[in-house]
């Protein structure tokens, strides 16, 4: 796959040993790296133009101190111009600022995942706020789609508006909005049915309901996954209705997310939440700097520590970390810490949330270094006794050939574990002081040829 | 009926294609080809989702053929859509169903929100139609209201839906309809399944379970793997098709919503970087809405060559 920016960057800089302000043609080639790699991350190409126009004239006279390297300090620019660009510190929230009931209009394209963020919504402003949600569905499209959100609802512990076979949705809305004052709801969530950006008689349909119900914030729902369309898209929603807020869904896949900046840029509209998951509690507040990071392909280091904490059993952690700190972390505990780590997801994955991988990553996959290893290592733990686990020191030929039957692996592979948990164990004595989430790290860096361990991203 | 699949069909393309028409036309009416030209094509096969290696291996075919050359608007949409037919004509494949096999088991995946369901409805409606006898099986077990969503199908085109509860094993319920399906002779046996993210360990783990299980009864079963694709999806459809292909053997693509703006180029790249078959191509809501993916009328409307 593509190799990360800043490896690009580093490249392209590599070739230029000036000092002193930047110029026009030390940053052309550049430009054309930042350029490629804002499109392959799904950046819709009139917002890469702006942006690349930006960050020319942010770069150019810009002074290159002796600190910093050149392409460090364009990738700075970059960096911050794209910040910026995507709505800036400090999450904003929904605005909640108008006579109860307030009205929130969900819109978007088919499977874009309206109707389940209209439920993390709900759940959110219930749970959180102390808000007395109603959900009203009115999608009459799909097929099942208004017992969806009825069953999210449940799930979510809200009320959800009775099903009337037959309406339409303005009608639809019209009655939420009854129900929403007779019943004094605080806030009424409208979720409408799916629809196509050009489709001209449903986004009639959507104006109207908009009309009728005057939301005090319209969210148009897009999936992270979006490509060059995001720019169509966003227009004509924001044409036709005026969004107040973006919701950027699958941020938990693996794409760029390149539609976040298009979609920011064309609305004008702050990303105010991010979907995460499939559970209704999946929702999160957007951070620019973290899905920056993300477009650049230059690593989600907030997003590891988070994935790591959310699978990582915090009392097994805990109970590790004094081991540790003891001096008394066995094979056992390595075990343990190998399952935690698969849990965590695909290996490569992982090691893509982490900056100025790319370059390793390939030579990683070359290594065959996947899942399968850490099943294995597993594998052999489990076929060794209890004394064997705690002092690993008693483990010579014999039972080393024995433990590689039973595990079904070979004498070498043993005792790369057993060699590996060795360094592990030194390298752990040492760094006692950095508590869980150093653990979390080195244990993955121990999974790596030790030459490769200390390499900088730039 | 068959007029209106038709003129559906080219309402939907012609849709998805006005914009980058548009661009090529002002573009190309009175210019040679030139670099500064050349780029310009290049970023609108870009805009259109090729994807920026895709879009330049096409623009240098290009520029091989026609660099410096006098040409006119329709001369570079005629031979542009003839260089992406190129690429598309060998996956441009149908879904042949074996009748032999009785079931012939098709397992539908993809991530979330494509289109999976709906496209089982679109097929099971074509196969009562050809005379063949479907069974759905609701596989999606997680999303709330998805196994109503397809029964909703079931009852629409006649076929019979095999479900179980919320959060039932999606496995062991295929394995169950499968033996249904055999015993009752059923022609198709169309498994729909939860949608997934790929990078979900956990949940394609999952996927591979189903197949296994189904194994079990039929050593060559799924006869078919089905990834239904976005049309909107951007460069990350290619990762998608990578990590599914790998773990569970994907044999065809359904490229949905292609009816609204986007233009699914990226079923360009797909094609370069894969070769899977791209079967059908769904271009509305309607149980009727699925169409055979035609390389050059695909071509063609993708860069609007009349």
């Amino acid at each position: 796959m593509f190799d990360t920016l800043s490896g690009k960057l580093s490249g392209v800089f590599d070739r230029l040993r000036s000092r002193g302000a930047l110029n026009e043609a030390d940053i052309a080639d550049a430009l054309r790296e930042v350029r490629l790699a804002l499109l392959e991350a799904d950046v819709a190409l009139p917002v890469v133009r702006d942006f690349i126009n930006t960050v020319r004239e942010r770069s150019l006279g810009a002074e290159v101190l002796e600190s910093v390297s050149p392409g460090q300090l364009v990738i700075k620019i970059v960096n911050d111009v794209l910040i910026e660009a995507l709505g800036g510190a400090g999450a904003v929230p929904l605005n909640l600022n108008v006579a109860a009931p307030v009205p929130i209009l969900m819109v978007g394209l088919q499977g874009s995942g309206k109707t389940t963020t209209s439920g993390k919504i709900a759940l959110r402003l219930f749970k959180r706020d102390r808000k007395r949600v109603l959900l009203a569905s009115l999608d009459t499209q799909r097929p099942a789609a208004q017992l969806q959100l009825q069953q999210l609802a449940q799930q979510a512990g809200v009320a959800s508006l009775p099903i009337i076979a037959g309406q339409t949705p303005v009608e639809i809305a019209r009655r939420a909005m009854d129900t929403g004052r007779r019943e004094v709801f605080d806030v009424v969530i409208l979720d409408t049915a799916g629809r196509l950006s050009i489709d001209q008689a449903l986004m009639d349909e959507v104006r109207a309901i908009r009309e009728a119900t005057s939301p005090a914030e319209t969210l148009l729902v897009v999936d992270a996954m979006t490509g060059q369309d995001a720019v169509n898209t966003a227009r004509a929603f924001n044409e036709a209705v005026g969004v107040t807020g973006i919701v950027m869904t699958r941020m938990d896949g693996d794409a760029r997310g390149g539609a976040a900046l298009s979609m920011r840029q064309i609305t004008g509209a702050p990303i105010k939440l991010t979907g995460s998951g499939e559970k209704l509690d999946a929702l999160e507040e957007f951070h620019p700097e973290r899905v920056a990071g993300r477009i650049l392909g230059m690593g989600d280091i907030v997003g590891l520590v988070e994935r790591a904490s959310e699978t990582v059993d915090q009392d097994e952690a805990e109970k590790l970390a004094r081991k540790m700190a003891r001096g008394t972390f066995d094979l056992d505990d390595y075990a343990k810490q190998l399952k935690q780590i698969t849990k965590m997801g695909s290996l490569s994955g992982i090691l893509g949330m982490l900056p100025g991988i790319g370059k390793m990553k390939a030579q990683i996959e070359d290594a065959n270094l996947d899942q399968g290893i850490l099943k294995r290592q597993a594998a052999i733990i489990s076929s060794m006794t209890m004394k064997e686990r705690r002092t690993p020191d008693v483990i010579k030929a014999s039972r080393k050939k024995r433990i590689a039957a039973g595990s079904g692996t070979s004498v070498q592979e043993v005792n790369r574990l057993l060699k590996q948990f060795d360094d592990m164990s030194t390298m752990m004595k040492r760094m006692t002081k950095l508590g869980q989430k150093g653990l979390m790290r080195q244990g993955m860096g121990a999974l790596m040829p030790k030459q490769q361990q200390n390499r900088r991203p730039y | 009926m068959a007029l209106g699949f038709f003129s559906r069909l080219k309402e939907g393309l012609t849709r998805s294609t006005q914009k980058l028409t548009t661009g090529i036309t002002t573009v190309f009416t009175r210019r040679k080809l030139d670099d500064a030209a050349l780029e310009e094509l290049e970023e609108l096969l870009i805009a259109a989702d090729l994807g920026p290696a895709a879009a330049s291996h096409i623009i240098e075919e290009f520029r091989r053929s026609k660099f410096g050359k006098d040409v006119t608007d329709e001369e570079v949409k005629q031979s542009l859509a003839e260089e992406i037919a190129a690429i598309l004509a060998p996956v441009a494949q149908p879904l042949v169903i074996d009748r032999a096999l009785r079931p012939h088991v098709v397992l539908v995946v993809g991530v979330n929100g494509t289109g999976k369901t709906t496209t089982i409805g679109k097929l099971a409606l074509q196969y009562q139609q050809q005379g063949l006898r479907p069974i759905l099986v609701a596989g999606d077990t997680f999303r709330a209201a998805a196994v109503e969503q397809l029964q909703v199908w079931g009852s629409r085109t006649g076929a019979v839906v095999v479900s179980g509860p919320p959060n039932a094993d999606a496995a062991g319920l295929a394995y169950d309809a499968l033996t249904r399906a055999r015993n009752e002779g059923a022609d198709v046996l169309l498994i729909d399944t939860a949608g997934r993210l790929h990078n979900k360990a956990a949940l394609m783990e999952e996927l591979a379970k189903i197949i296994r299980v189904l194994q079990k009864q039929d050593p060559t079963a799924p006869h078919s793997v089905l990834l239904v694709l976005d049309a909107t999806t951007g460069q990350n459809a290619i990762e998608q098709v990578r990590v599914f292909s790998d773990l569970v053997a994907v044999t065809g693509l359904v490229v949905t919503k292609l009816d609204g703006s986007a233009r699914g180029g990226i079923v360009v790249a797909l094609a370069q970087a894969f070769g899977l078959p791209v079967h059908a191509v769904g271009v509305g809501e309607q149980a009727g809405d699925l169409r055979p993916f035609e390389a050059m009328d695909f071509a063609r409307g993708l860069v609007g060559a009349s």
